[in-house]
């Protein structure tokens, strides 16, 4: 725990919203259908959620769609009430789940301004001495008097920022208003939220995007259904996003191919690849693999036939169909020996994970050796693996490299410029 | 733990928040705001605020004076016409904005957090700034049609307080319900038209009180009618009976000071119950 009091405390947090099957609205349906209790679901938005965040710290809160991540912010804000569990806030906070909160239209932007300075937590007074700032910051001081219907989109994106940002608050949080804006803009809020920071002032950022995460926070918090999955460094708990994303898309795409006969299948028969899948380092079946990390591709055989020395290999292809690995045991044993009908046997290819993310399919096979390939069973892309992670190239493998840099051997030494 | 030193956990969502001035403020910007809107656009402007209560008034008079004779003999009826016309109008907008207030501020309800009450305040607090222009009108009205200045004209500022307090308590009562059961605008619409031929706006009062006595002072239970002939009494001219006169004494008339008590408080009651889900539900 850091030694300074926390400029947040969520404690214990949980927050659940009855979701109605059919929602009552009317006296008259309540009236004719006295009898029909209107059956609910509750959604658990938030459950147990407890977490600190030191004062002057950066911190994202990201995860999925429906992870319950603008439902704690706005219990954070004071816009929902908690069902159960305390939020603590050391200092003013301000909430920026939306800019540009309350702009009417048909009033000049002066008056907006007031307006939404004053929706913010400001005193009336402070607003409209704060306009020119504002305007300023905008770059808008020939428009003010102008009304905001005749603003352009830009415009009104940059107003509702500099409003936003001479708001004092000790304590600011952001949800992904960085989501509008062309990519100058977006600079220029993050550039301001660091000179925020370095003020002192904490920020917490409600984000899907990871790479504002990486380049910004400190630290970070992974919801995943109303749960705290991780609180750790940007890169891990990022990794750890990733992997939830795309474990779900894997799920999803396992279900699509379950068709039979989708994947070509080669071979006289003798042995059956009944299954293939990949392994963690610890040896655990997964459908996503972190890039870095020491992996495994295995497949299962069962022997129809006696054979003697087969060969057992894979081949392993992105989604462009590169072939990024291709092994077998024709170099690495020869000689595997003879195997019986019925029996059955694993082979596993291990290897490190150099592959950038993406998805890589495997074709695994047993093949009796000799003069040529004989197929005795080839199944084509029969399982895939997400490899998931910060992607830094985009190249297809990740080869370890160092850069060094030095004087050219035998070169001349640089010659004076006679002056 | 550092729990200790951060102070009190934060309350969430309220009816009337943690500062005051800040409700105050926000009901201000909000209602000012509202009053600049209302008219924009418009060749006449504010100017449309005194006509409505106007025209209304111009048909009333015609069907009243020369058509079906109600307000003949009685002093400054014109005057007194305009008045119940201009504080009926100053009601129905009052309550008939706060009913739907909630619902259209959703964005800013889901969006910031801010003391709830200051949305149906905000819209009382308009209609508010528009009767007061409207009572300008009266004052010039009356003048003309030769009501003397009197002291008396003092307790009509308070008057307005009063009928804006008890707006407020059924907007209060009325926009919280809206969030959940949407009918409660078409019946209130209707229960504003009752409350328009329920009031002694285009009968006096005594021309109830000839034919039944009771009846008379049923209708003056009702508080908006109480303060209308209050107002008339203080305003137009004295010959109008005052609401204790109206009522038959000084406590009778504590029932429709009670019952515009309790409204409020119901109100109050019901909306502070509603403010911490009101984003929710929305």
């Amino acid at each position: 725990m850091n030694a300074r009091t926390p400029a947040v405390v969520v404690d214990g947090v949980s927050k659940t919203f009855a979701l109605p099957h059919e929602r009552v609205h009317t006296l008259k349906e309540r009236v004719l259908h006295p009898l029909r209790r209107t059956t609910t679901d509750t959604l658990h938005a938030l459950r147990e959620v407890s977490f600190a965040v030191a004062p002057g710290e950066f911190f994202g809160i990201v995860g999925r769609n429906g992870s319950g991540k603008s439902t704690l912010l706005k219990c954070m804000a004071g816009i929902y009430s908690t069902d159960r569990g305390q939020i603590y806030l050391d200092g003013r906070l301000s909430a920026f789940i939306e800019l540009g909160v309350g702009f009417s239209m048909d009033l000049p932007a002066r008056d907006n301004v007031i307006i939404n300075a004053t929706m913010l937590g400001l005193s009336p007074r402070e607003a409209r001495r704060r306009v020119e700032a504002v305007v300023d910051f905008a770059e808008l001081g020939e428009f003010v008097d102008l009304k905001l219907k005749n603003y352009s989109s830009g415009m009104l994106v940059r107003l509702a920022f500099a409003v936003m940002i001479q708001v004092d608050a000790d304590i600011l949080l952001i949800d992904e208003v960085l989501a509008v804006g062309d990519a100058a803009f977006q600079q220029k809020c993050f550039d301001e939220f660091v000179r925020i920071r370095e003020a002192g002032r904490t920020i917490l950022l409600v984000t899907h995007d990871m790479g504002a995460v990486h380049r910004f926070c400190d630290r970070a918090m992974l919801l995943e259904r109303g749960r705290i999955v991780a609180v750790d460094e940007p890169d891990v708990v990022g990794n750890r996003y990733l992997e939830i994303n795309f474990s779900e898309t894997a799920r999803n795409d396992a279900e699509h191919q379950r068709a039979p006969g989708s994947t070509e299948r080669m071979g006289d028969g003798n042995a059956e690849i009944l299954e293939a899948w990949f392994e963690n380092e610890a040896g655990e079946r997964v459908t996503v693999l972190p890039v870095g990390g020491r992996c495994s591709f295995a497949a299962r055989v069962r022997f129809v036939a006696a054979v003697d020395d087969p060969l057992f290999g894979v081949v392993l292809q992105n989604d462009r169909r590169d072939t990024v690995l291709a092994a077998s045991t024709l170099w690495s044993n020869p000689t595997p020996g003879r195997f019986s009908p019925g029996q059955e046997i694993d082979y596993l290819v291990s290897f490190d994970n150099l592959l950038v993310p993406g998805r890589y399919h495997a074709t695994p096979a047993v093949a009796r050796q000799g003069g040529g390939i004989a197929w005795i069973d080839r199944r084509e892309r029969l399982v895939s693996v997400l490899v998931s992670g910060p992607s830094r190239t985009d190249a297809v493998v990740e080869l370890p490299y160092e850069v060094h840099v030095r004087p050219a051997t035998g070169s001349p030494a640089p010659t004076e410029v006679p002056s | 733990m550092p729990r200790a030193s951060i102070g009190a956990p934060i309350k969430g969502p309220s009816a009337l928040g943690s500062d005051p001035r800040r409700l105050w403020n926000l009901t201000r910007t909000l209602a000012v705001s509202d009053f600049k809107l209302r008219f924009f656009g418009s060749a006449l402007g504010y100017l449309w605020q005194l006509v409505r209560p106007l025209l209304l008034f111009g048909v009333l008079y015609v069907v009243f004076t020369q058509v079906i004779r109600i307000g003949g003999d009685v002093e400054l009826y014109p005057v007194a016409l305009l008045l119940g016309v201009v504080c009926f109008t100053f009601f129905s907008e009052a309550t008939g904005g706060a009913v739907g207030s909630l619902v259209e501020r959703e964005a800013l309800i889901r969006k910031v957090e801010f003391p709830r009450l200051a949305v149906p305040l905000s819209s009382v607090l308009t209609a508010v700034l528009n009767v007061a222009l409207n009572l300008v009108a009266v004052l010039v009205f009356l003048l003309i049609a030769g009501g003397r200045v009197r002291l008396s004209w003092l307790e009509v500022p308070f008057l307005v307080l009063a009928l804006a307090l008890f707006a407020a308590g059924l907007g209060m009562l009325l926009s919280a319900l809206y969030v959940r059961y949407r009918d409660v605008k078409p019946i209130w619409e209707v229960a504003l038209q009752i409350l328009f031929y329920g009031s002694p706006i285009f009968y006096p009062i005594d021309a109830v009180a000839e034919r039944s006595e009771l009846a008379a002072k049923l209708l003056m239970l009702n508080p908006f009618a109480a303060i209308l002939q209050q107002a008339r009494h203080a305003l137009v001219a004295p010959s109008h009976p005052s609401a204790a006169e109206a009522i038959g004494g000084t406590l009778p008339l504590l029932a429709p000071v009670a019952i515009g008590v309790a409204v409020i408080a119901l109100g109050y009651r019901t909306f502070s119950r509603r403010a911490p889900h009101i984003a929710e539900e929305l």
